[in-house]
């Protein structure tokens, strides 16, 4: 999604069941990099801004080891879609899907994410 | 017993291991469905690993020798009769007759009856206190006289075995002799030379070895039993018990009396099938078998290969047995010997390189052809090239033969690219993939980058320390089959990271955004670059920060998104997402105040702490809101960054020096904390370690560092490009005797030459081995300054000195720069639940709960740290 112009009070949400949760202000997150966010049933969500300032939020548990650390990896894009590296084996995910791109059997879990 | 209609019968006599083996290929092939297997065993016990006879005398058991799963054994419905053996066979009626007096009819029979031990007929040899060493039975009959009756013994054969044996008596603490016909011992494997080596490492163990002479008699006493031994130099030598290892015989009894033909020397004459020349029912494998090629092959891999022919065979698929190399590496008595190929230089016009060291007890032999092929050779002392040699063996190797059998640090050691590692070298050892394998998925499997080869072969993809090698693997894979490669550093850039240096530095450019969208690949400009390209750049506008109007600050602006989690946090990620602290300690020396901060620091939170290899203490388990707070602390007490977290200069180890110690000749503390504050906070291709040593003893290890100092009487000598880690190289001497100021300024040149010229994640130690001209060609450019660079690189050093500031210092002092230290955007002082931690040996380690688990609940786990 393109964000309008950015202003202060401008703040992330995540789309949780039916509601939409606030996480923080848009300007917490710097573009090529993520934050963690702890959801209200203590799971924790990953989430990333772009160059162009879309956002993405996916699941921070890092499936491959079972660390929470996915919001600390390098994100970049490969063929036009976002990706982030795990920063403990270096797995990447596409941030739009989820799917780990490195093994076709790993999926993390992926979060509507909106500016309000 | 009659074989029932539907299934035919395979008897097979003997079960050992080839005979095991056997077993193992009939049930793979389906046979033991189609057939009835009956096995006729003559030990007591079923087929156990004979090569490892002699662990006996280890501790190990007959139950762990065994190689044989009783399970497999009725699974596959195969009648085992141990302790039963044929005494008969009627080939005419295809019928054989156990010793029970059981009667099995045949469609095939397979004889694997193995080899008895040779004894020559010397009076006497028989007598009470004669053994031979052969079976489970044999050693324990050995080991029973040994602890009752005798206090010395002979072995007589100094071969595998009769070494082996000979060991093993001294193991039971007798007085032990080997007494061996030919001039030198294991005649068979060895040369004169390699006799030689090995002969000063067995007496080196306290074995006394008789070679040149013969058994004549066995001596006895009044009670029949041995007391000595007659030989042929005319000698006596007292003893209480002799072992005969005097080489095996095939067993081929039972096949001469059923009238199949043997060799003149023994042996059952079998075809390439391994199906006896006079019997199309009948087959023979193992030691018992000579084969087509008129050997008997007495080692265990060709009698597996005969196994596998025999059972290919029966299942009507084609299979032959031609002959096996004999190449053999063993460990004898804890010395390796190894020899392969034509290891006597029988060949025609051959040629011999030969290293010898009999002080070391080394010995190493290459048989060279005329045209550089190497034929075959020995080794004794240190087999540790035997994979790669003989992978060679018949073709030339790639760099000079004598260059392949000298010591590492002699002369110049080959030092061989991974291309020209043979097929069968374990690249990725966490995985066991060969590079066989990685070539396999680039020709076979198509794959054409490192990703697709981690995929599909799994290499690399554990601790991920291969993967360097398994890209330059790839690309010469590549280009050898036609393929254009690729040398740009990723997706997003066509240059190497040397390439994009130069851009940056030539044009000034100070932003990530900027080289990408200017000089990144057509479809990469405007993105967001990669996990690749992202850092390498970060590096290269970090380390000319103060030359390109860089922010010298590695979290600034743009630059923050550019790093890796280590210096994004300025701390080192652990496997459970807590990080790691290691404050600088120069050249490891701390006075004891400081030791009882870092000591208070660790018990106030909590962390778990370990003395490094690079003379610092690491501090772990620390979550990232904790870090400033610990650094808060640590800066308080003057320390700074230890850059443990980035590609940088990491420590400059030293020893105590001239100043304590009584042979030291310069003051390796203070010239190790000279050179460590002088390049603290370099960022470059990879991590640099150093080291300084107070005199030649080289107590710091210098020589295993990216560039180490070592003293001397005129001063320094300083080397460069050594490594520890997967693969070891000694540095290279690169100056001697040099002044102070000449060693910084010589250091500046070659760190700031490396910076400029390495590849991502590239040591100084593979950096050399690539550049072309290597050594020489660095020596040139930073000490003789062929390339005229040499005051734009002391420039750019000397712009990095001014400008170096603590990272830590300048982060806590920032609220800004705070902000990024926190668990959650939303909750920025809870802690991470997933990182927990529980007790071991008097700290604690990281728990991690499984995926499919959850959480664990929080009153079960130990806190990390005390709530501050």
């Amino acid at each position: 999604m393109t964000l309008a112009p950015e202003t202060t009070d401008l703040k992330v949400q995540l789309a949780l069941d039916d509601d939409w949760f606030t996480v923080c202000d848009l300007s917490m997150l710097l573009p090529g990099r993520g934050v963690a966010a702890l959801l209200p049933d203590g799971r924790q969500a990953a989430i990333f801004r772009d160059r162009s300032g879309e956002l993405f939020a996916i699941d921070n548990r890092d499936p491959f080891t079972g660390a929470a650390v996915l919001s600390r990896g390098l994100t970049g894009s490969h063929q036009g879609r976002p990706f982030v590296a795990s920063p403990l084996l270096k797995q990447r995910f596409d941030l739009a899907s989820g799917q780990c791109l490195d093994d076709e059997a790993v999926q993390v879990t992926v979060y509507k994410v909106r500016t309000a | 017993m009659t074989a029932t209609g539907a299934n035919p019968t395979i008897v097979l006599v003997g079960h050992g291991m080839v005979g095991q083996r056997f077993l193992e290929a009939l049930a793979e092939r389906g046979l033991t469905a189609t057939h009835r297997v009956v096995v006729l065993c003559e030990e007591p016990r079923p087929a156990y690993d004979r090569v490892q006879l002699t662990s006996y005398f280890s501790g190990k058991t007959p139950e762990d020798l065994s190689m044989t799963d009783m399970e497999f054994i009725e699974d596959h419905g195969i009648e085992l009769y141990v302790g039963d053996p044929a005494v008969a066979v009627d080939r005419e009626a295809r019928r054989v007759t156990a010793r029970s007096g059981e009667v099995f009819d045949y469609d095939v029979l397979v004889l694997a009856t193995g080899s008895y031990p040779f004894v020559p007929p010397v009076p006497n040899k028989d007598a009470e206190g004669c053994f031979v060493y052969r079976t489970i039975e044999d050693l324990l009959a050995i080991e029973e006289y040994a602890k009752t009756r005798a206090s010395t013994g002979a072995v007589v054969g100094g071969g595998l075995l009769g070494l082996e044996a000979a060991g093993a008596l001294k193991g039971l603490g007798l007085d032990a002799h080997i007494v061996e016909f030919a001039p030198r011992l294991m005649p068979v494997q060895v040369d004169e030379g390699g006799g030689a080596a090995l002969l000063r490492t067995i007496e080196d163990m306290g074995l006394s070895v008789h070679t040149g002479v013969g058994t004549q008699e066995i001596v006895v006493g009044e009670d029949g039993a041995v007391t000595g031994m007659k030989l042929s130099d005319g000698s006596e030598l007292a003893t209480d018990m002799v072992v005969f290892s005097a080489g095996v015989r095939p067993r081929d009894q039972l096949a001469r009396d059923c009238g199949l033909t043997v060799g003149e020397r023994g042996g059952i004459t079998v075809d390439e099938q391994c199906r006896t020349v006079s019997d199309p029912h009948v087959f023979a494998i193992g030691e018992c078998a000579l084969a087509a090629d008129g050997r008997v092959y007495g080692l265990v891999a060709p009698g597996y290969e005969q196994a596998e022919t025999v059972a290919a065979t029966i299942a009507a698929d084609e299979a032959a047995f031609t002959g096996a190399d004999l190449s053999t590496k063993l460990k004898l008595l804890g010395v390796d010997v190894a020899s392969f190929g034509d290891a006597h230089g029988t060949a025609e016009d051959c040629l011999d390189v030969v290293y010898s060291d009999s002080r070391a007890g080394l010995y190493k032999k290459l048989v060279i052809g005329r045209d550089g092929t190497l034929l075959g050779g020995i080794l004794v002392g240190d087999a540790e090239a035997y994979g790669t040699l003989k992978a060679f063996t018949g073709s030339v190797p790639p760099v000079s033969p004598e260059s392949l059998v000298l010591p590492a640090g002699a002369g110049a050691p080959a030092q061989l690219g991974p291309t020209a590692l043979p097929d069968e070298a374990i690249i990725c050892s966490c995985n066991n993939v060969t590079k066989g394998t990685i070539r396999g998925a680039v020709t076979d499997h198509q794959c054409t980058t490192v990703p697709e080869v981690k995929k599909c072969t799994k290499a690399g993809t554990t601790c991920g320390s291969c993967v360097k090698v398994l890209g330059q693997l790839v690309n010469a894979e590549l280009e050898a089959s036609g393929v254009e490669v690729d040398k740009g550093l990723c997706g997003c850039f066509s240059q190497t990271r040397e390439e994009l240096y130069e851009i940056v530095l030539a044009l000034r450019i100070n932003t990530y955004q900027d080289l990408l969208d200017r000089y990144g690949r057509e479809e990469a400009r405007g993105g967001d670059g990669c996990e690749i390209c992202k850092p390498t750049v970060g590096s290269i506008i970090a380390s000319l920060a103060p030359t390109i109007g860089a922010s010298g600050y590695v979290l600034d602006g743009e630059q923050a998104a550019l790093q890796d989690t280590n210096d994004h946090f300025l701390a080192n990620l652990q496997k459970n997402g807590s990080y790691s602290v290691v404050p600088r300690i120069p050249g490891g020396e701390i006075a004891p105040e400081k030791l009882i901060v870092i000591g208070e620091i660790a018990r106030d939170f909590g962390l778990y702490t370990k003395i490094t290899g690079g003379q610092r203490i690491d501090m772990f388990g620390a979550r990232v809101e904790q870090l400033p707070l610990i650094w808060a602390r640590l800066v308080d007490a003057g320390f700074e960054s230890g850059h443990a977290y980035g590609k940088a200069l990491r420590t400059v180890k030293s020893c105590v020096g001239q100043t304590w110690c009584r042979y030291g000749v310069q003051d390796s503390v203070r010239m190790a904390i000279d050179l460590e504050l002088r390049y603290r906070g370099l960022r470059s291709p990879h991590k640099l370690k150093s080291a300084v040593s107070g005199c030649q003893r080289e107590c710091a290890e210098a020589q295993s560092k990216d560039f180490g100092v070592i003293a001397t009487a005129n001063g320094w000598n300083l080397y460069v490009g050594g490594n520890g880690g997967a693969t070891p190289r000694h540095a290279d001497l690169l100056a001697q005797d040099l002044s102070d100021a000449e060693l910084v300024r010589l250091i500046d040149r070659f760190l700031m030459f490396y910076i400029r010229t390495a590849d991502r994640l590239e040591r100084t130690s593979t950096w050399l081995e690539r550049i072309p001209g290597g050594l020489d060609h660095v020596r040139d450019v930073v000490v003789h300054d062929s390339l005229g660079i040499c005051d734009e690189l002391e420039k750019l050093m000397a712009d990095h000195v001014a400008h170096y500031r603590d990272e830590w210092s300048e982060t806590i002092n920032d609220p800004e720069k705070l902000a990024r230290f926190v668990s959650f955007v939303n909750a920025p002082d809870t802690p991470d639940p997933v990182v927990a931690f529980v007790p071991e040996r008097d700290q604690m380690k990281p728990d991690l709960p499984l995926l499919s688990i959850g959480m664990r609940p929080a009153e079960d786990v130990l806190e990390g740290s005390a709530q501050r």
